[in-house]
């Protein structure tokens, strides 16, 4: 008879092992990294732009020139590039990031030889058109005003400008910046950081002697860097209030809680223990805060608790959606279980769980030859190898009950944390 | 293309496996043929609810979540108005664990009195979070109403309002349960780093010796035939004016499916698309344009949603659009633009067998719609569809008296003025 209270026995979850890439640096500063993979009829091309800041106030600009990079260069118009991609069934995605801007594309194998041109264009000639600009322009106030009626955009801008302030990072657009955008402003930025000595290219898929040669021919011999590099200004941070912000409106039928702080980024040895009591305190679906304030009080839908990492810091950062009779209770709930973590030894069991959890976890991030891509980038643009995994996997299987106090009590103290509501409370 | 092997145990569950030994993970993934669709109009947003409650404990097992995590697995499910599925990904050596689970709570929940009154309240802040505390997060609880009258359909998955939610009572928990969680009603597909050999004795070990329950004849009252054009006006506190125009359609086994799918490609897929070109780009209408198909199982709607910029009334908007419609109904599509969207497609059906979970997801569709071997065929029913395919479709679906149109107004946008 089948004992259905008894769980099968556990296995041990294997370590990972990943593809490293082969590497090549041209002379005009072009880094690329290509990751093999033989069965597959997908290619990705990836090239990666640090950001270059004007001013620290005027990065916004970022994310719009890596909009506007689709939008025409010198001999092909806005239309023939999405014509040309989508004929092919391509996909061509800009991608902004507090850190990069990058331009991606995903391309079936048969016809790269009819994408890639298109994107040497791009690199090489954008005008980043003002009929283009213009429409941009037009329609992201447009989603910026829709945005704002989102508490939890609210919330969430209160705290990037509060944690970040004076810096890139807490750069928050409004209406008014998307007005004062000129296209000679941004078609400087495309000139100082459109540039291949400062551009990372991550290919991944069947690379095969062709693709490696025009790749070379493309991107390491057609293209140059028109003017001289522009000075890297490091961000000055200050220190953020510890207040609680109460933003009131009156609609509302639920609130938006936000709260968080700097915290030190991945070059710093805590950072996979950081990330391990992030995980048992807020990070997963069997977190303390879900089974706390969802599954014990049905306060919420959703609550969580997030570690982002960026070149110049990192920040931890929680965030949910309440009922508005239970905004105060779930304040409060919240900063109970801060002084738990804080000031009890957390069971083994517990410790245990979080382990494998976040053991599987890593080993089921990865799938395709794309998510190999996506582990290298992680630490390598912290500084890092990959050699970093198997620290991480070692300092996750030794966490016990006293490390995970002696982090909780270093970095997660709610006393320290900003904390924004909007709603009703 | 996705190789699988199907068997079936005497209790009636169907089980298919994808064996993929590029990964070290598993997906397991368990679809029950019941959605919002089989709910009364009574007591609609039930089959949503019940899936959260059966992360509430089953009859042998107190917490399902724990242990699965504790294996380093991870698990999810969503409703839709067709099905509930549910999925789990996992290391594959601990592959047992996801059958002991999933076993048991097929065998029976616990049925804890505390599980649902806590879940209730999470399904009621759902509710808010994405429907009501939303801009526009009311639209298809008013969109799905007035394109569908008789079909269950006309309400979300959500459920029509709160109430219904709030008044679950245990014995339709029950009741719903034995009718649509039995092995004759599911199907499991097990994909990745697993053999046909070794799934075979773990289902016949943990799902065996489960009840087949009762069978069911599922009569859904069908959606009669629209004869007239329907309108609402709607105000609501958003700072943008948005139109939506929903169609009926052919459903999901309908050969025509193809056709239209690709028709909603050819009017808004890409940057290079119709819609998005003519509206947003080349006459500055809208910020936003967008035309999709539900996929639904029974009739589908096809809708057209735009957010005119704000020189443009929401009249001119609706004739702006319909220009266009008008367009795809009078002149050929030319080849070389319908071979655009079936590329598209080709691609698309390559990232999606990138993932096992994707894999084990797609295979259990087909599989509850008619037979798993379908998804293989799906690009070349794409690739057959012709330009006339095309025009004898958008003149069927795009009528007048076959439109439902919502215009959602803004009252903040009024003030201003």
């Amino acid at each position: 008879m089948l004992n259905r209270t008894l769980a099968p026995e556990f296995q041990n979850i294997k370590e990972i092992s990943l593809v490293q890439p082969e590497s090549t640096s041209y002379p005009n500063g072009l880094k690329v990294f290509v990751f093999q993979q033989n069965d597959i009829d997908l290619l990705k091309f990836e090239f990666i732009f640090s950001n270059v800041l004007l001013e620290e106030e005027l990065a916004t600009l970022n994310p719009i020139l890596s909009s506007m990079l689709k939008e025409g260069t010198k001999t092909l118009s806005s239309r023939e590039i999405a014509d040309t991609i989508d004929f092919y069934g391509a996909y061509l995605m800009p991608e902004y990031s507090y850190d990069h801007t990058s331009l991606t594309v995903y391309t079936m194998h048969k016809y790269v030889g009819k994408i890639l041109p298109i994107l040497a264009d791009i690199l090489q000639n954008s005008i980043l058109p003002q009929t283009e600009l213009g429409t941009y322009i037009r329609n992201n106030k447009q989603n910026l005003q829709i945005s704002l009626q989102k508490n939890d955009v609210l919330a969430r801008r209160n705290f990037y400008k509060e944690v970040f302030k004076g810096t890139r990072y807490g750069v928050i657009p409004t209406e008014s910046t998307f007005d004062s955008v000129r296209r000679e402003e941004l078609l400087t930025l495309y000139n100082s950081q459109i540039r291949p000595d400062n551009c990372t290219l991550f290919v991944a898929g069947r690379v095969n002697e062709d693709i490696a040669q025009m790749t070379a021919t493309l991107f390491g011999n057609e293209w140059s860097n028109n003017a001289s590099a522009v000075e890297v200004k490091l961000p000055e941070f200050q220190t953020a209030s510890t207040d609680l912000k109460y933003e009131q409106r009156e609609d509302s039928l639920q609130s938006a809680i936000r709260m968080g702080c700097q915290i030190v980024n991945r070059v710093h040895p805590d950072f996979p223990a950081i990330q391990f009591v992030n995980t048992l305190f807020g990070g997963f679906f069997g977190s303390r805060l879900m089974k706390n304030i969802r599954e014990e009080k049905g306060y919420t839908y959703s609550i969580g608790s997030y570690i982002g990492n960026l070149k110049y810091t990192a920040f931890m950062t929680l965030a949910t959606e309440v009922g508005v009779d239970v905004t105060t209770q779930t304040l409060q709930e919240i900063h109970n279980e801060f002084d738990i973590l804080r000031q009890e030894k957390t069971a083994a069991e517990e410790i245990e769980l979080v382990k494998n959890y976040m053991q599987g976890s890593l080993l089921g991030s990865l799938e395709s030859i794309f998510s190999h891509v996506d582990k290298f980038k992680k630490v390598y643009f912290s500084g890092l190898t990959t050699e970093y995994y198997h620290y991480y996997s070692e300092v996750i299987q030794q966490m016990d009950g006293s490390k995970v106090q002696d982090i909780a009590i270093k970095y997660f103290d709610y006393d320290k944390l900003f904390k924004v509501v909007v709603g009703r409370m | 293309m996705i190789n699988f092997s199907r068997f079936r145990l005497d209790n009636g569950l169907t089980v298919l496996v994808h064996e993929d030994h590029t990964t070290a993970m598993a997906a397991v993934n368990i679809l029950y043929k019941v959605g919002a669709r089989d709910e009364s109009p009574e007591q609609t947003g039930f089959a949503h609810l019940f899936e959260h409650l059966m992360f509430g404990g089953s009859v042998n097992i107190p917490n399902y979540d724990a242990p699965l995590q504790s294996v380093g697995g991870e698990n999810n499910a969503f409703t839709s108005n067709d099905i509930t599925n549910y999925y789990i990904t996992l290391p594959s050596n601990n592959l047992e664990t996801a059958f002991w689970l999933e076993s048991d709570r097929m065998l029976s929940l616990a049925f804890s009195d505390q599980s649902l009154e806590v879940q209730r309240q999470v399904v009621c802040e759902e509710f808010k979070q994405r429907y009501l505390n939303q801009p526009y997060g009311d639209v298809w609880l008013k969109l799905r109403p007035l394109a569908y009258k008789v079909h269950p359909y006309r309400w979300a998955t959500i459920g029509k309002e709160l109430k219904h939610i709030e008044d679950a009572k245990m014995e339709d928990v029950k009741a719903f349960f034995h009718k649509y969680y039995t092995p004759q009603n599911a199907i499991m597909v097990v994909a990745g780093d697993v053999n046909l050999e070794e799934v075979k004795v773990l289902a016949d070990k943990w799902f065996g010796s489960i009840p087949a329950g009762n069978s069911f004849v599922r009569d859904i009252p069908q959606e009669p035939k629209q004869a007239e054009a329907r309108k609402e006006w709607v105000e609501a506190d958003v700072p943008v004016d948005a139109l939506y125009i929903a169609f009926h359609g052919p459903d999901r086994l309908s050969a025509d499916y193809y056709a239209t799918d690709l028709i909603t490609d050819l009017l808004s897929r890409g940057a290079s698309s119709r819609l998005y070109r003519a509206l947003v780009k080349e006459n500055q209408l809208f910020s936003e344009i967008n035309a999709y198909m539900m996929g639904s199982i029974d009739t589908n709607l096809i809708v057209v949603e735009g957010k005119p910029l704000p020189h443009i009334s929401l009249e001119e908007a609706e004739k702006y659009i319909w220009k266009e419609l008008e367009n795809i109904k009078t002149h050929a599509v030319e080849e070389v633009e319908l071979q655009k969207v079936k590329n598209k497609i080709q691609s698309t059906m390559l990232f999606a067998e990138l993932s096992i979970l994707d894999k084990a997801m797609n295979l259990a569709f087909f599989e509850m719609l008619n037979k798993a071997e379908d998804y293989n065929h799906e690009t070349s029913k794409y690739e057959a569809v012709t330009s006339s395919d095309i025009t004898r479709l958008a003149n069927q679906i795009f009528t007048e008296e076959n439109s439902n149109t919502l215009y959602y107004q803004s009252k903040q946008k009024e003030n201003v003025e």
